[in-house]
């Protein structure tokens, strides 16, 4: 590009510069805030008068952290969640992309099978015929409710599908001549060819049942049972529900913010280490989404 | 012989749809089944096939009562709002982070934008609680400018606001990935013979970038209209309470609210019907309009 340096470039690169620091300030600011209060001496938070870095740095909340049982039971909760959950999601979207990647030649029933996807992404029962379903088959307050009801991601098997339809058919034509069955063809194949598909869909698969709280709240009953959203949505309704200035103050003396914001930075760690994957992966995500079938 | 092995084929292909294929029957054919409760009184003990049929009488109630369109207009002003800012906030962060040359600065910008997407609405919740805090920052910049501190999260006034501009902040760094891509594919060529032709870069802007990434505008916009009734159950669950239900409430909160904590089921069923039709019909005109101006299909 050809680039002038007359004074009214430079002052808009001083202005391009301003609003973009301006807006990741705004973003980062909030998040750094609440890790400085979890490192603060609790009183100081309480009282607000932690910014940007802690004020009397101190591990405290994360030794309490520690003993609290029912943080570690919910995180636990939702490890499980993510590891059944997304194994479950990709085996399901795999098994069906492929069938679906070939023409109607190939596979007769291909567009019926299409179109009944289709439908069930755009029009559902609803909330409650759902929830009832769940209730039904008596999957209250067990980690089956959280997982079964989105086993299929109808968006990833369009996704995986449209990967799978530009591998070269040469190569399930040479393995069929060796004698291989469409299963083998499927997992000694395709898979290793999709191995940055899988990786985009199961990132945001993993952080999708991470992130999750009200499946969490809708179907478990017990506490006990709550996944660490679930859990750390929990945290905030006593904030949301007070409208009295005065029993807020009273609230947070007896709260204790420095452990609730130690509670919210330790549910984030797991998805911060998979967000540097995340970026890498995501730009091939989208070239993927972007070849539409 | 060569019949034959067409047939194991398709055997095959069937087999490997039947899982999947079973859980949405399951969790998704069946809950359609569950419709009918829209038109009957239901009662849990009485099963669906048991209870009393009452016809469109839960759709008269609805036009009736006044939370019908309070629920609705707060789902269209919210969702509106979100995707009016939603769609201009990353356009104008790409376009600037784009002019950008120092590589490493503009890596550090995207990361931190791009993080809050990936934050559950629970953790966001607690950051936004954190922030507009009756003691909060905020409110100590406003009674430090000799005004009176504001209830946020407990004002009518504020509520969607808030909502509206809580949901920007925590997505537009994915947009704007989604957008700074779409930039990168335009091609450099067009710039240098504008800048021939004496374009200036705002004439540059207007007549080789926006041009460059409308279709991704187009096809964002559509699907996003086709989201006009998801003004965002699980932001405004975590944060709304019951003084801003007047303003904060919309079509999901009260479904979840009063149909499954009320225990109202066939009244909310139809409430939940009526959004799924009106989003179905949506979504699918968003197909046809981004087909037609965009050259995309969605699905």
């Amino acid at each position: 590009m050809i680039r002038s340096k007359s004074f009214g470039s430079r002052l808009s690169y001083v202005i391009i510069w301003i609003v973009l620091l301006a807006l990741t300030a705004l973003c980062f600011v909030p998040m750094m805030n609440m890790v400085s209060i979890s490192f603060s001496n609790s009183s100081a938070a309480s009282a607000n008068q932690v910014g940007l870095l802690p004020v009397h740095f101190n591990l405290n909340s994360y030794s309490l952290l520690l003993e609290d049982g029912q943080f570690w039971r919910s995180f636990l909760i939702s490890i499980e969640r993510v590891v059944i959950g997304t194994s479950l999601n990709l085996l399901l979207s795999v098994l069906m992309a492929y069938p679906l990647s070939k023409t109607t030649k190939q596979f007769a029933a291909r567009n019926i099978y299409m179109n009944i996807l289709i439908f069930t992404m755009l029009f559902s029962g609803g909330m409650i015929p759902l929830f009832l379903v769940v209730k039904g088959l008596g999957l209250m307050n067990t980690i089956w409710a959280l997982i079964l009801p989105g086993a299929v991601p109808i968006f990833d098997v369009i996704l995986l599908m449209n990967f799978f339809k530009s591998v070269p058919e040469s190569l399930e034509e040479a393995a069929m001549m060796d004698g291989a069955s469409k299963l083998t063809i499927l997992f000694k194949i395709y898979l290793p060819i999709s191995v940055p598909a899988l990786a985009t869909i199961g990132l945001f698969a993993i952080v999708g049942h991470w992130n999750d709280y009200f499946s969490g709240l809708l179907y478990m009953n017990n506490p006990a049972n709550y996944p660490l959203q679930t859990y750390i949505q929990q945290l905030n309704v006593d904030m949301t529900k007070i409208t009295d200035p005065s029993q807020l103050k009273a609230l947070a003396s007896v709260s204790n913010k420095t452990l609730n914001a130690a509670k919210i930075v330790v549910s984030i760690l797991p998805v911060l280490a998979v967000y540097p994957f995340l970026q890498k992966y995501f730009t091939t995500g989208l070239v993927i989404g972007s070849v539409k079938g | 012989m060569h019949k034959n092995k067409g047939r194991t084929g398709q055997l095959a292909y069937h087999f490997m749809m039947a899982p999947g294929m079973i859980f949405l029957i399951v969790f998704s054919f069946v809950p359609m089944l569950g419709i009918i409760m829209a038109f009957e009184n239901y009662v849990p003990a009485q099963g669906i096939f048991g209870s009393k049929w009452v016809g469109l009488e839960n759709f008269q109630y609805m036009l009736q009562i006044p939370d019908s369109w309070n629920i609705l207009r707060n789902t269209v002003i919210i969702a509106l709002g979100k995707i009016i800012f939603g769609t201009i906030v990353p356009i104008i962060f790409a376009l600037l982070l784009n002019e950008v040359r120092l590589k490493w600065a503009k890596k550090t910008m995207q990361t931190i934008v791009y993080l809050p997407n990936f934050l559950s609405w629970a953790v966001v919740a607690a950051i936004v609680i954190n922030v507009f805090d009756y003691t909060g920052p905020i409110n100590n910049f406003l009674t430090g400018l000799g005004m009176h501190p504001i209830m946020f999260l407990a004002s009518n006034h504020w509520f969607r606001k808030i909502m509206i501009g809580t949901d920007v902040w925590k997505n537009f760094g994915y947009g704007a990935i989604v957008y700074l891509a779409a930039l990168t594919g335009i091609d450099p060529g067009l710039y240098e013979a504008s800048a021939m032709d004496g374009a200036n870069r705002f004439k540059q802007l207007l007549h080789v970038t926006l041009p460059g990434i409308l279709p991704t505008i187009m096809l964002i916009s559509a699907l996003n209209l086709g989201n006009i009734l998801n003004a965002g159950f699980d932001q405004i669950y975590a944060l709304y309470n019951p003084i801003v239900y007047e303003t904060g409430d919309v079509i999901d909160t009260y479904v979840y609210r009063v149909g499954l904590l009320g225990q109202q089921y066939s009244f909310a069923t139809a409430i939940g019907l009526l959004k799924s039709v009106v989003s179905f019909v949506l979504l699918i005109s968003a197909n046809k309009l981004s087909i037609r101006f965009a050259n995309m299909r969605i699905f």
